[in-house]
């Protein structure tokens, strides 16, 4: 085992296959992805659906096929791979210590790397759903796994707490396999998923929409044997008198991903409290330098496509780093102004050169608002949109004359004209 | 004169479309794109879907597949029979027919490499 | 016929279980749930509590405080992950310091080394995260955190390794004396000889009680907790509790023995030994909770659950053989500071009511060390490397959020007392207790279950019973 590369990337699904990609077509051919999983893909081997790539490939790819795609040019390259392989820590000197069946512990000292680690459910813990603690309760991502990779049935008779995709999906897939959905309840009075997966994963097989609505008891000795759902008020607390009994034996959970971030915690990298992803220039470049985070560890985005494009990006600024070595930053701020949960990135290196996307994500629902990006007290860009919505995460661009032009923070807001 | 409000799934902007329906005439209003508006007009006259699930391999392994192209919305439920019964041996590799004219002559084709 | 058969299989049982296996005896632990440790030993704080809180002169006092000093050698020799972080009691305004000074004294005539009173400014510097409404606390050195169900596996496992039987889905359902001895009969019809019997049987032990005859109640009060992930694990240092009023005890705030904090419980009078959580009980938690914290992150809850404890009208500890029947040891109505007792307890019932009275003799070829009596996580990468060359499943990590290998997960289910359920393998491991809460890593858990014990996956359960996890094949 050889115990230095030049690019160590942790993570070897969509975000990490991009970036290995990307780094090695720009000039660094020493690589070395670790992957947790016995295959390469990540999260997309259990996403069986279609609907994955619209935007990169122009076709409607199942996450398999997706994933294929990247894993076929990872191949053509000699890029290393390991497998079945857990990164215990990474220290501040980008050193990487993990560990398989084959080699036990060992550490592997890069010169960069790139963080591609993806993401996690929240659970019902998180919730603190009161009642039982009966078997049958399971995130989606759980059931879509035994249903898609094991060929399982976690349950027949189903409610679905929250509207994400994953929840979504696994409605319509559950659906198929002869379960029955009873009902998706959302506690917002928007859904978080996308709006084409209301209509053809739950409109299409008759599968109601509570919107808010939420689970406020889970019953059940053994397995659970039934739910009660309420409605709630505008501070999300349930209504007495609204309840609605199910008699299910299965509850599954989509109430959000979670940016796993502990490997970046641990090398006392800086995180955003917005994203709970690392705090990160346009070139994706964490507060250690060398060190880069792309895709779901970032941020949690709607589409695989973009992080393929936001991993490419992070693939590409490291091997400048590698290749060019540290160029000292000059950064300005990049703060969420009215209306916005978060802005990735949080900064904006203006040695970096080029136009600069930034990723952001709305508090509401908004109809025909107008996205402006300000710095000092002009406005340097402003974009219309159609909708935006919490669930879709939304993109304006400032053009490098732009970016060259900034002389302080930025600030981005998002306001409906009166 | 009828019209349908359709909500496109072509693609992630999921445009809200209007059909009107007068006769035999059909125009759409509100669509994105082409696709958008072909995709409107199929869901009026014939709503059409492509099925995922997967196909127990004689190993155990699941294998996972999808209608090569999309089916009637009406025929889900008897394509899913179909691929239920099916098997296959492995490896399979991506877009191997799994089962044959499921509905029409549409295949099942598997989307992953399996070994 | 056994010598002794002991009812129920929490922390005091299985520590009595394993004392008696000190000597030549044939022993039995009759558990009625499927697997050891499924009643309050499972869900409670994991205090081991200093000693300041027993009124002098009780067992409860006695106990506490013989506890407390055996619990350190005790967590060493089963390898149980055992801290001493103190305990802070803290004082809200001037009439609650004066109840402190009446708890120090009180800890004094009990025994309690070490106690002092503190004042805001010690008090910020030992917690910074305080609130700044606390004016003073109770510091009580000695004070320590251990993981309950832990200490009960591990005293289980090594009372078997060292030759003592385990029988579960034993529910006894009649005890009848005979010359000689006892006939204990399961529900399942299944029966047991023994010449003596000890009642451990936590809320069921008024019940095993009047099978002989004896009438003795026992309540139940349920506890809920909020348990937060380990990064919050910096949130509080030392246990902290609310000084004692006339309104209650309120909830303590703790570091738990694996980093994460734990809050909680709340008391709740009930009938039977349900542990549901409820919407205000655990509004209540949170409440209190961010009272006793300036920041407190419950965003980063990862689980709630209940606890129910046993608890007698007598208000302290019934550790006595039974007046009407000899022979049979009653050990129940073990509530609080029953875990920070419980080897100081075993020791009592059996060297001191037992051992001489029978002669038992000791057991030459008791091992009290148990294998392995190491995390692997936290051995050093040459330590690990040692491990994984003898047994490459060391090296394939199963749950991410915890670091829970392969092999540890063989070992839970193939060693004493073996694993047969997911929660099983989770309580002796930590696989599925981390922040995801098994969301990735119950799948693979579930197939180790299935193969190791032969059985399809569809027949693994959650916890026992019928709680499977699946219902069926997909095709």
């Amino acid at each position: 085992m050889k115990g230095n590369y030049d690019l160590v990337i942790i993570g070897g699904g969509p975000a990490g296959l991009a970036a290995a990609v990307a780094a090695y077509d720009s000039g660094v051919e020493d690589i070395l992805i670790l992957e947790r999983e016995p295959i390469l893909g990540g999260i997309l081997n259990q996403c069986i659906h279609n609907g994955f790539g619209l935007t990169r490939f122009k076709e409607s790819l199942s996450g398999p096929e997706y994933a294929a795609r990247f894993i076929s040019e990872v191949e053509k390259r000699s890029i290393t791979v390991l497998t079945n392989t857990a990164v215990l820590s990474l220290d501040k000197g980008k050193l990487v210590t993990a560990m398989n069946a084959e080699e036990g512990v060992f550490t592997v000292q890069a010169k960069a790397v790139i963080l591609a680690m993806g993401c996690r459910e929240r659970s019902r813990g998180a919730l603190n759903v009161a009642g039982s603690r009966a078997a049958g309760v399971y995130s989606a991502g759980t059931a879509q796994k035994y249903v898609n990779v094991f060929g399982y049935m976690p349950g027949k008779r189903v409610v679905i707490l929250g509207s994400g995709d994953i929840g979504l999906i696994m409605a319509r897939r559950m659906t198929l396999e002869g379960a029955k959905v009873l009902a998706v309840c959302e506690i917002m009075p928007q859904t978080s998923g996308l709006k084409r997966n209301i209509a053809q994963c739950l409109d299409d097989f008759g599968i109601p929409l509570y919107l808010n609505h939420t689970v406020t008891k889970i019953e059940g000795d053994e397995r659970v044997t039934g739910v009660v759902v309420s409605k709630v008020d505008e501070n999300r607390k349930p209504i007495a008198g609204t309840e609605i009994h199910f008699d299910c034996d299965t509850v599954l959970f989509s109430v959000g991903l979670i940016p796993e971030n502990e490997l970046t915690k641990g090398a006392g990298i800086e995180l955003s409290r917005g994203t709970r992803g690392a705090v990160v220039t346009q070139s994706r470049e964490t507060s250690e330098s060398g060190v880069f985070a792309c895709g779901n560890v970032l941020q949690v985005h709607d589409l695989v496509d973009f992080v393929s494009e936001e991993a490419e990006i992070a693939g590409v600024s490291a091997a400048r780093y590698i290749l060019g070595g540290e160029v000292k930053r000059d950064a300005v701020e990049v703060k969420n102004g009215k209306n916005i949960l978060y802005v990735c990135p949080q900064l904006i290196d203006k040695s970096v050169g080029g136009k600069v996307k930034l990723f952001f994500r709305v508090t509401d629902t908004f109809k025909a608002p107008t996205v402006t990006v300000r710095c000092g007290n002009g406005a340097v860009q402003t974009k219309k949109l159609k909708v935006a919505v919490p669930g879709e995460m939304q993109s304006i661009v400032l053009s490098e004359e732009t970016v060259r032009g900034l002389n302080g923070s930025v600030e981005v807001l998002v306001e409906v004209d009166q | 004169m009828s019209s349908v409000k359709v909500i496109c799934t072509e693609c992630p902007m999921g445009c809200e479309i209007e059909v009107l329906v007068n006769g035999d005439e059909i125009s759409v209003e509100g669509y994105g794109c082409k696709r958008g508006r072909e995709y409107a007009e199929a869901e009026v006259v014939c709503p059409r879907r492509v099925v995922t699930s997967t196909v127990r391999s004689s190993t155990g392994r699941m294998v996972p597949v999808k209608t090569e192209r999309p089916v009637k919305r009406s025929e889900i439920f008897a394509v899913m029979e179909k691929i239920n019964a099916a098997g296959c041996s492995l490896p399979v590799r991506i877009g191997d027919v799994i089962v044959r004219c499921v509905s029409e002559d549409i295949n099942v084709i598997a989307t992953a490499n399996v070994d | 016929m056994y010598d002794v058969a002991v009812i129920g299989s929490g922390v005091i049982g299985g520590l009595i279980f394993r004392k008696l296996t000190e000597y030549k005896l044939s022993v039995c632990l009759l558990e009625k749930a499927g697997d050891v440790c499924m009643g309050a030993s499972k869900a409670n704080s994991g205090i081991v509590h200093a000693g300041f809180d027993a009124l002098p002169g009780t067992l409860k006092a006695k106990f506490n405080v013989e506890g407390n000093l055996m619990m350190k050698s005790v967590a060493d020799e089963l390898g149980v992950k055992y801290r001493e972080n103190g305990s802070l009691v803290v004082a809200f305004c001037e009439d609650e310091v004066i109840k402190l000074k009446e708890l120090a004294s009180r800890g004094e005539q009990n025994g309690v080394k070490g106690i002092e009173i503190i004042g805001r400014e010690r008090l910020k510097e030992m917690e910074p995260n305080i609130s700044d409404e606390a004016v003073g606390a109770l510091f009580a050195p000695t004070g320590g955190i251990i993981c309950p169900y832990g200490l009960a596996l591990a005293a289980i496992g090594n009372a078997m390794d060292n030759g003592g039987e385990l029988k579960t889905d034993f529910e006894v359902v009649s005890i009848e004396k005979e010359e000689g001895g006892f006939t204990v009969k399961s529900a399942n019809g299944e029966c047991v000889t023994s010449r003596a019997v000890v009642n451990c049987a936590g809320l069921g032990g008024g019940k095993i009680a009047a099978m002989i005859g004896d009438e003795i109640r026992i309540g139940a009060r349920k506890g809920e907790y909020l348990l937060l992930d380990r990064e919050s694990g910096s949130a509080v240092n030392h246990t902290l509790f609310f000084t004692p009023t006339e309104k209650g005890k309120g909830i303590l705030v703790s570091p738990t023995v694996d980093g994460n904090v734990i809050l909680g419980p709340t008391a709740k009078e009930q009938a039977d030994g349900n542990v549901l959580t409820s919407d205000e009980g655990l509004a209540f938690v949170s409440k209190k909770a961010g009272e006793m914290l300036k920041e407190l992150p419950l965003y980063n809850t990862i689980t709630s659950f209940a606890g129910v404890r046993a608890y007698s009208e007598r208000h302290d500890f019934i550790i006595e053989e039974s007046e009407s029947v000899s022979g049979f040891f009653h050990c129940i109505g073990i509530e609080s500071p029953g875990l920070t007792a419980s080897p100081a307890i075993a020791k009592y019932v059996v060297e001191e009511l037992m051992a001489g009275r029978y002669g038992w003799e000791r057991n030459p070829s008791f091992n009290g060390r148990r294998r392995p009596d190491y995390f692997f996580k936290d051995l050093t990468a040459e330590q690990k490397n040692a491990v994984i060359a003898k047994d490459p499943s060391f090296g394939r990590t199963v749950c991410r959020c915890e670091q829970v290998t392969e092999g540890e997960i063989l070992q839970a289910i193939r060693e004493n007392p073996p694993a047969r359920d997911i929660d099983g393998v989770k309580r002796r491991t930590r696989s599925g207790m981390g922040r995801c809460q098994g969301g990735f890593c119950q799948p693979y858990v579930a197939q180790l279950i299935a193969r190791e014990r032969g059985i399809p996956i569809e027949k693994v359960t959650k916890s026992g019973g019928k709680s499977y996890i699946l219902m069926g094949v997909t095709k």
